[in-house]
């Protein structure tokens, strides 16, 4: 198939950026989405041009580095990473328009590519179990009930991609904060903590400039783990509960 | 003369008699002394955390924009531990018979036996930091089998155990550096290692947004890099996976071990293009119920459902019926690799083999293995747009894991003093061939429990914070920013990744799963020949600053010289072991020959000049397992 893709260049941090077209011939259906760029990036370097700067690492779904708003839809049409999208997804002769994700705290370093470190404050400020290595119980000693263990894994699958901040119109990271205070508010071992960690990862996610939450879920329908709303639900009853009884006034 | 520093008394003892006698360092001694971690997958991560919690001072290293984004995160299958909560027999010493007897009884007893011993804590570990393993209906624990074992030791998260782990890890490494004396620098690619008289002092880092190159200074450093799969290009690691780090490290003077033992994971995805950039992995775990087959017949052009049983080869079942389609790794890489070699290969690329799960689901119901299985089903259907419900799975062998590494002693330190070596990024534990779910586990164990004590009794000998003289430091400088000023001039017409490519396939079919001297000669030379255009016609774009062309340039680099020291190794050893199969040194079943008498050592490299590499041995001694041939018989 061929393509025009309508691609953001942006040199640096401080560039003002721009959208350019390029066209790509001969493109396979079983292409992955970041191979057909990597087409047209030897494309570009053989011309002696800037090859498009992209995020990608594993290209199997689960590192969470790959990212681009394609079509307006972050990850593309499916809800799965770019790496994971096909160009059988597309038709011949389609314009695909491919944009960085869009957030104040997701700062575009070049191009594609944009700086995700405000997801690692977050989980800095308190997305743990502060246990320090050694001295811990027997792992059957601490039994959890199957539904819960389960439930506290799907919170958990989240890869850190951001997709949810793009797809919101405020840019709300609420999606991905939740599931981690949720993962570990469901679990034994992160009852200790739980009140301040609540606090604490909200406090840091507001800090860090990511919008509120009008719970349209389009985060969640976006998100390529289907990391799911009742995540940000029980977030809300672990702030409010911590409020009530704060500590850390 | 090659120093393991293995201790003395019986292998059951001497981890505990190490912990006993080691040197300490009072703890308000301890934030006197920094260390250089390079690496945040599991062994980088947990290491940086587990020092960090003893008052070291830890300056983290990663080329990732994350530490979360490091490999490990992909590691689907499993973790092995001899926790022996199935009762059905495993101990610590059943685990370090099977790993032993996985690696071709080519690896090292003692270091082996504290793995094993080791597995039990690292389970508790990550289940306090909230890793959630699955469990059965009662609230424990659950396990599986995985290939090259009888018992079911393996320890997992869904298919993503590798990701839950490392986010224990990277949990507890970014507390630290809210909490403790752990800073972190991502985005920075080690260029070199600085060695001052033959002691780690520190490395040559690149910021990669800045293109800055500094000079970071440590009292030891630890590399926890990762595997150099990727040179094969075409692998089950991800696409910035790099051997760069090791490299410089082994150039700087510490020795390589077994640099071309790489296993070949037998059930990834096959080759569908020449456009394609990578392999991906489906877990191994499947082997439980699925069964591999191809067509008896040559280029079989029907359907596989219009194969009828008996014209069907389920060729490992065949010919190793007590382990069956669960045989090891190298035994079923190379069993496929000789279907597709001999006309009986599958798929559209006619590069691959079945995997048939219609069996499984008459006899346990759709349902239950779509319970088990079904988001790697899912995966497969997404990436190749197959139902493997309906149609049986293609697979086919894929690099996947190195075995070989920079040499370690049972400390884990290289030759090079205070320089410590972590994870994949080691040749250590797996010998030959590693067994399935052992590395996550090797890695875990590395970082929290193990290298812990021997940096601190290494550092308890070294005055802390000693300076390197500055000219030193601006020369070394002054390298690595001319190496990358030379690759950005050469100017020419050939991308990196055009060069990684042929690269690649030079490796894979030349030395890939099935080795031979003269096709390995070959291959020699055809490196050589590689490596001098690369120099003649590389084309980088221009850009001192974030320039990922450059970063890549700069990896295929290294790539190119490693490439040959493994051709080097894989032809210097004539017998086969594990995933080393010489075609020339087979039994007359065509099963691997080893040749005890003359091999049973490690070939550790040294480096002597460009291109240029030096054997040494580090003779193996088997005293507590009978070296036996290895059947599966
Ligand atoms: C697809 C797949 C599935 C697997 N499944 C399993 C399994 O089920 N069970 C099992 O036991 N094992 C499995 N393995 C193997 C296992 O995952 C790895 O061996 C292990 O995770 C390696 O961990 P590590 O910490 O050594 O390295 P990695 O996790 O690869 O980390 C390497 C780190 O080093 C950094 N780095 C590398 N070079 C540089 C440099 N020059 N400068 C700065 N930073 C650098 C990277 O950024 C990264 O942070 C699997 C492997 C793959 C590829
Ligand atoms: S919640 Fe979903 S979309 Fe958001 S970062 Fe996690 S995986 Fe990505
Ligand atoms: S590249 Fe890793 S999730 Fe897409």
């Amino acid at each position: 198939m061929n393509l025009t893709l309508k691609i953001w260049r942006q040199k640096n941090i401080s560039d003002k950026g721009g959208f350019k077209d390029y066209k790509v011939t001969d493109i396979s259906k079983d292409m992955s989405f970041l191979e057909m760029l990597d087409v047209l990036n030897e494309q570009l370097s053989d011309k002696g041009e800037d090859p498009v700067h992209f995020d990608h690492d594993c290209r199997e779904g689960i590192c969470g580095m790959c990212s681009l708003h394609i079509n307006g839809k972050p990850h593309g049409p499916l809800q799965t990473t770019t790496c994971q999208l096909h160009m059988r997804s597309f038709n011949d002769g389609e314009t695909i328009t491919i944009e960085p994700w869009r957030a104040t705290a997701f700062p575009v370093v070049k191009d594609l590519v944009v700086d995700r470190s405000s997801f690692d404050r977050i989980i800095q400020a308190g997305g743990y179990v502060s246990v320090n290595t050694g001295g811990v119980p027997d792992a059957n000693e601490i039994p959890i009930p199957k539904r819960i263990a389960d439930e506290a894994f799907d919170a958990a699958t989240c890869i850190g991609c951001g997709a949810c901040v793009a797809a919101c119109k405020n840019a709300s990271a609420m999606l991905f904060t939740s599931a981690k205070i949720s993962q570990l508010a469901m679990l034994p071992q992160g009852q200790v903590e739980r009140k301040e960690r609540a606090e604490k990862m909200i406090a840091q996610m507001d800090s860090e400039g990511f919008g509120a939450c009008t719970n349209t879920g389009a985060c969640s329908a976006e998100c390529p783990k289907g990391i799911s709303l009742s995540n940000i639900a029980r977030m809300n009853r672990e702030y409010f509960a911590a409020s009530v009884s704060s500590e850390n006034v | 003369m090659i120093a393991t520093k293995i201790p003395n008394g019986p292998i059951q003892e001497k981890w505990t008699q190490y912990k006993a006698t080691s040197k300490l360092i009072n703890p308000a001694n301890r934030r006197k002394y920094k260390v250089i971690v390079v690496g945040t997958g599991l062994a980088g991560s947990s290491c940086a955390a587990s020092l960090s919690e003893l008052g070291f001072q830890v300056d983290v290293f990663t080329f990732h924009e994350s530490p979360r984004r490091a490999h490990s995160v992909a590691a689907q299958g499993g973790i092995n531990a001899a926790k022996d909560y199935k009762n059905d027999g495993d101990s610590i010493w059943r685990m370090f018979y099977d790993t032993v007897k996985g690696g071709d009884f080519r690896s090292r007893e003692a270091n082996v036996y504290r793995m094993a011993e080791c597995s039990l804590a690292l389970i508790d570990q990550a289940v306090a930091q909230g890793v959630p393993f699955a469990r059965e209906y009662s609230g424990y624990l659950s396990n599986r089998s995985f290939g090259g074992v009888q018992v079911s030791r393996t320890f997992y998260a869904r298919g993503q155990t590798g990701q839950q782990l490392l986010q224990g890890a990277y949990q507890a490494l970014i507390r630290q550096s809210a909490v403790g004396n752990v800073s972190l620098h991502t985005r920075y690619e080690m260029m070199d290692l600085v060695v001052v008289e033959n002691k780690a002092k520190g490395i040559v880092a690149r910021n990669l947004d800045t293109g800055e190159i500094s000079i970071q200074e440590a009292d030891a450093v630890v590399l926890a890099t990762g595997g150099y799969g990727k040179i094969y290009y075409l692998s089950t690691l991800a696409m910035n996976c790099n051997a760069s780090a090791i490299w410089r490290a082994h150039k700087r003077g510490a020795h390589f071990a077994a640099p071309s033992w790489t296993q070949f994971h037998p059930t990834s995805l096959p080759q569908m293009g020449d456009y394609q950039s990578k392999l991906t992995l489906m877990s191994e775990s499947l082997r439980n119920d699925g069964r591999i087959w191809v067509p008896k017949k040559e280029h079989d052009p029907r359907a596989p459902k219009d194969i009828p049983e008996e014209e069907r080869d389920y060729y490992l079942e065949r010919k190793y019926p007590s382990y069956g389609n669960l045989a090891p790794r190298d035994i079923s890489s190379r069993a496929a690799k000789e279907q597709i070699d001999s006309n009986h290969g599958v798929g559209p690329m006619k590069n691959a083999v079945y995997l048939d799960f219609k069996d499984a689901i008459a006899r346990d119901g759709k349902a239950a293995i779509e319970k088990r299985y079904g988001n790697l089903f899912d995966m497969y259907k997404k990436i190749t747009g197959m139902n493997a419900y309906e149609q049986p799975m293609l697979i086919s062998p894929a690099a996947h894991f190195s075995m070989g590494g920079l040499w370690v002693d049972y400390e884990l330190m290289s030759n090079v003093q205070g320089l410590f070596v972590l994870g994949e990024a080691n040749f250590a534990d797996h010998g030959a061939n590693r067994l399935g779910a052992n590395s996550l586990l090797q890695a875990c164990v590395d970082g929290y429990f193990i290298s812990t004590h021997t940096i601190m009794n290494y550092l308890a000998g070294e005055t802390p914070n000693v300076k390197i003289d500055q000219a030193i430091v601006s020369n070394l400088k002054k390298e690595t920013e001319n190496r990358l000023a030379k690759l950005l001039a050469i100017k020419g017409n050939k991308t990196a990744e055009e060069f990684h490519k042929e690269l690649g396939i030079l490796l894979y079919t030349k030395c890939g799963l099935i080795r031979e001297k003269p096709i390995l000669l070959e291959a020699k030379s055809q490196i050589l020949a590689l490596q001098k255009s690369f120099y003649k016609d590389l084309l980088v774009p221009e850009g001192q600053q974030i320039n990922f062309e450059l970063e890549k340039a700069a990896r295929v680099e290294d790539y190119l010289e490693l490439a040959l020291l493994i051709v080097e190794d894989a032809l210097q050893r004539e017998e086969s072991c594990g995933a080393h199969f010489r075609k020339e040194y087979q039994t007359t079943e065509g099963e691997a020959k080893r040749n005890d008498e003359e091999y049973q050592y490690v070939s550790v490299w040294e480096s002597i000049e460009k291109n240029v590499f030096k054997l040494h041995k580090e003779q193996l001694e088997f005293e507590y397992i009978k070296v036996s041939e290895r059947s599966y018989k």
